[in-house]
């Protein structure tokens, strides 16, 4: 199974890219979809049955719509706040259960987190489909048989 | 794109998390002056719901917090049910919504002390900080690990159980509640509660002991007497979370204000305003800023409230007053053993619900004559929340002001940062890995959730810069909170 993970704040313009990117590959077949605000201890518990985990999130100070990359499980981002690093969520749910699922982080760039508001920017909109698109057509791959067959 | 290795630098500034900055201030003898938790603030919530329908507003507001949407999703629900003119729910709109707020407190409370604060009990404040950690305790203790994950979750599944999602929940409404628990659901809770309760003694007991085994720390760091404040049960001042009439109390326990109606707080308490800082300072009106401050939060709560109305949280609660010879506790710390004997009460009280055939019930929604003004009251897991809101003939907000939990215990936190400054930074030249570890413990055991108090933007890294006589920074250090 592979488990999206959409997280950000959709109150806080931009930063809502993680759970607007969950929205829309929430019918995605073969994927199971969550939407959050942040990463908690929860989430090691999440990714329990997961083969890959995707973690979405927005990202700032880039100069492409997206970036997509692994991600591995490390203590070295501490838990010492409410919410949690990719790694660290990898890194707690290793501690308790063993080897975590394979994982990425997908980023996509957001322009626009400077007040409390609803909405993504335009250009922030633009690189939601561009990623969005991409990551369709990275799960048709990843998926055995294809699409639909997690 | 490829599938490199490479490292991704997610700039996770906008989680809801806010900013804290604690400055200390030396004299001309390198003595600390003055130290102050300044917070980086972005005051646009109550701008932002300006002109918002009021049936939205309990959902919207939910955006304030990560952590605790649900006690700012009841809040804002409590104040539009004034609004909608009702001032009693159905019961199974009240049973529900209650359940909802001990699921929600339950879990804040678990992450809180397992999470947060364990790495600073096991290990010792002193310990460096890639020790004090959440997965050292698990290495050292896996079997606490995973009942504090588990416990969350049962927190967690009530939540999404009662309010219909984990996150931004919508089953609160104005006047009830949308829907109310399936006898299957139910019977799904039911089955691991005893265990819940099982875990939440054995959780309390190391609380307990760490508080009564470390004494003379616990009682010396950032302990210091002042007022406190929370709900109480109408009548016999028991502890209710959910909703009651203020009261306040001194230090020695004697009575401020007591059984207040909570849309009278206005007439009490005003909020100050510092240059140096954009978070609000409450304090009593009539006593003014500097005497009339106070804290909120769960050790508020052990001081204010008469008794608990569950037993085993009872005898908890009597327990801690009978260490202290029946005085109120003053010490932060305490805070932790406050918070398992109110995880304690959650889980009891949702045992009593789940029993409840309220909760089955399908009268959900009252109605009443419409009101411009509503305030809601609750306490949240951080302490006493007041939502307030006027609302225009069109059903669009016109005012808002919000007082959290966070706000409240400004004072009451620069003062635990000052405690903590003059006894570990007072004629240091440079701020050391165990003087940041101090401050951090003092901040954090009041559970602070800056973006709730400030509508902040940014990770909450917390710095700390260390001044001279002239103002001139000679030391500076950070790490996450």
């Amino acid at each position: 199974m592979i488990r999206l993970i959409g997280y950000g704040n959709p109150g806080r313009g931009d930063d809502g890219l993680g759970p607007a990117l969950a929205a829309r590959m929430m019918d995605e077949p073969g994927i199971a979809v969550t939407s959050d605000y942040q990463l908690t201890v929860d989430h090691a518990l999440l990714i329990a049955d997961a083969r890959i985990v995707v973690f979405a999130d927005a990202l700032m100070h880039s100069d492409t719509p997206y970036e997509f990359a692994p991600v591995a499980a490390s203590t070295a981002y501490e838990v010492t706040s409410h919410s949690l690093s990719p790694q660290a969520v990898l890194a707690l749910y290793q501690t308790l259960y063993g080897d975590a699922p394979q994982a990425f982080v997908l980023g996509i760039t957001g322009h626009d987190f400077g007040e409390v508001k609803e909405g993504l920017s335009p250009l922030a909109q633009n690189n939601l489909t561009l990623a969005t698109a991409f990551l369709r057509d990275w799960f048709a791959q990843h998926t055995i048989g294809g699409r639909g067959h997690a | 794109m490829t599938d490199a290795p490479r490292t991704i630098e997610i700039s996770p500034v906008t989680r809801v998390e806010g900013h804290g900055k604690v400055t200390i201030h030396l004299d001309k003898d390198g003595m600390v002056d003055e130290a102050r938790l300044h917070i980086v603030e972005f005051r646009g919530f109550e701008r932002f719901i300006h002109g918002r329908l009021l049936w939205e507003v309990p959902v919207i507001v939910q955006r304030l917090c990560g952590i605790c949407p649900v006690s700012h999703h009841l809040a804002a629900a409590k104040a539009m049910d004034v609004i909608c003119g009702v001032d009693e729910l159905p019961p199974t709109a009240e049973k529900m919504r209650r359940l909802m707020h001990y699921g929600q407190v339950m879990q804040s409370h678990v992450l809180h002390f397992f999470h947060l604060a364990a790495p600073d009990l096991l290990f010792g404040f002193d310990a460096p900080a890639a020790k004090r950690n959440i997965f050292e305790v698990l290495r050292e203790k896996p079997e606490l690990g995973r009942r504090a994950i588990l416990m969350r979750k049962f927190g967690q599944d009530i939540i999404e159980a009662t309010a219909g999602k984990k996150i931004h929940g919508t089953a609160a409404i104005p006047g009830g509640i949308n829907h109310n628990l399936p006898i299957a659901t139910r019977d799904t809770f039911l089955k691991t509660v005893t265990e819940m309760q099982e875990w939440a003694l054995d959780a309390l007991a190391l609380a307990r002991n760490y508080t009564l085994d470390h004494a003379e720390l616990v009682g010396g760091f950032g302990a210091f007497p002042s007022k406190y404040m929370s709900l109480v049960r109408e009548g016999d001042g028991a502890l209710d979370l959910y909703h009651g009439n203020l009261r306040m109390i001194e230090p020695d326990g004697t009575t401020v204000f007591d059984q207040l109606p909570y849309d009278q707080y206005h007439e009490v308490l005003r909020e100050d305003v510092r240059a140096w800082s954009y978070m609000k300072f409450p304090f009593i009106k009539a006593m003014g800023p500097e005497t009339g401050w106070y804290r909120v939060g769960p050790l508020a709560r052990m001081n204010t409230v008469s008794l608990i109305d569950t037993p085993l949280a009872n005898a908890a609660r009597e327990e801690m007053l009978a260490a202290n010879n029946g005085l109120r506790t003053h010490a932060v710390l305490a805070n932790h053993w406050a918070r398992m004997i109110e995880v304690l009460h959650c889980v009891e009280k949702i045992t009593e619900l789940l029993h409840d055939p309220d909760l089955q019930g399908t009268d959900l929604k009252a109605t009443g004559e419409r009101r411009e003004e509503g305030i809601g009251v609750i306490e949240a897991p951080r302490g006493n929340l007041i939502h307030h809101y006027n609302v225009d003939e069109n059903d669009q907000v016109t005012y808002c002001n919000l007082i959290v939990s966070t706000t409240h215990n400004n004072e009451g936190m620069n003062r635990a940062v000052k405690d903590v400054a003059v006894k570990h930074i007072s004629g240091q030249p440079e701020i050391t890995e165990g003087m940041l570890n101090h401050v951090e413990v003092a901040i954090r055991a009041y559970d602070p959730c800056l973006s709730c108090a400030t509508h902040a933007l940014g990770q909450m890294p917390l710095e700390v810069q260390l001044l001279d006589a002239d103002g001139q920074m000679i030391d500076k250090r950070a790490r996450a909170l």
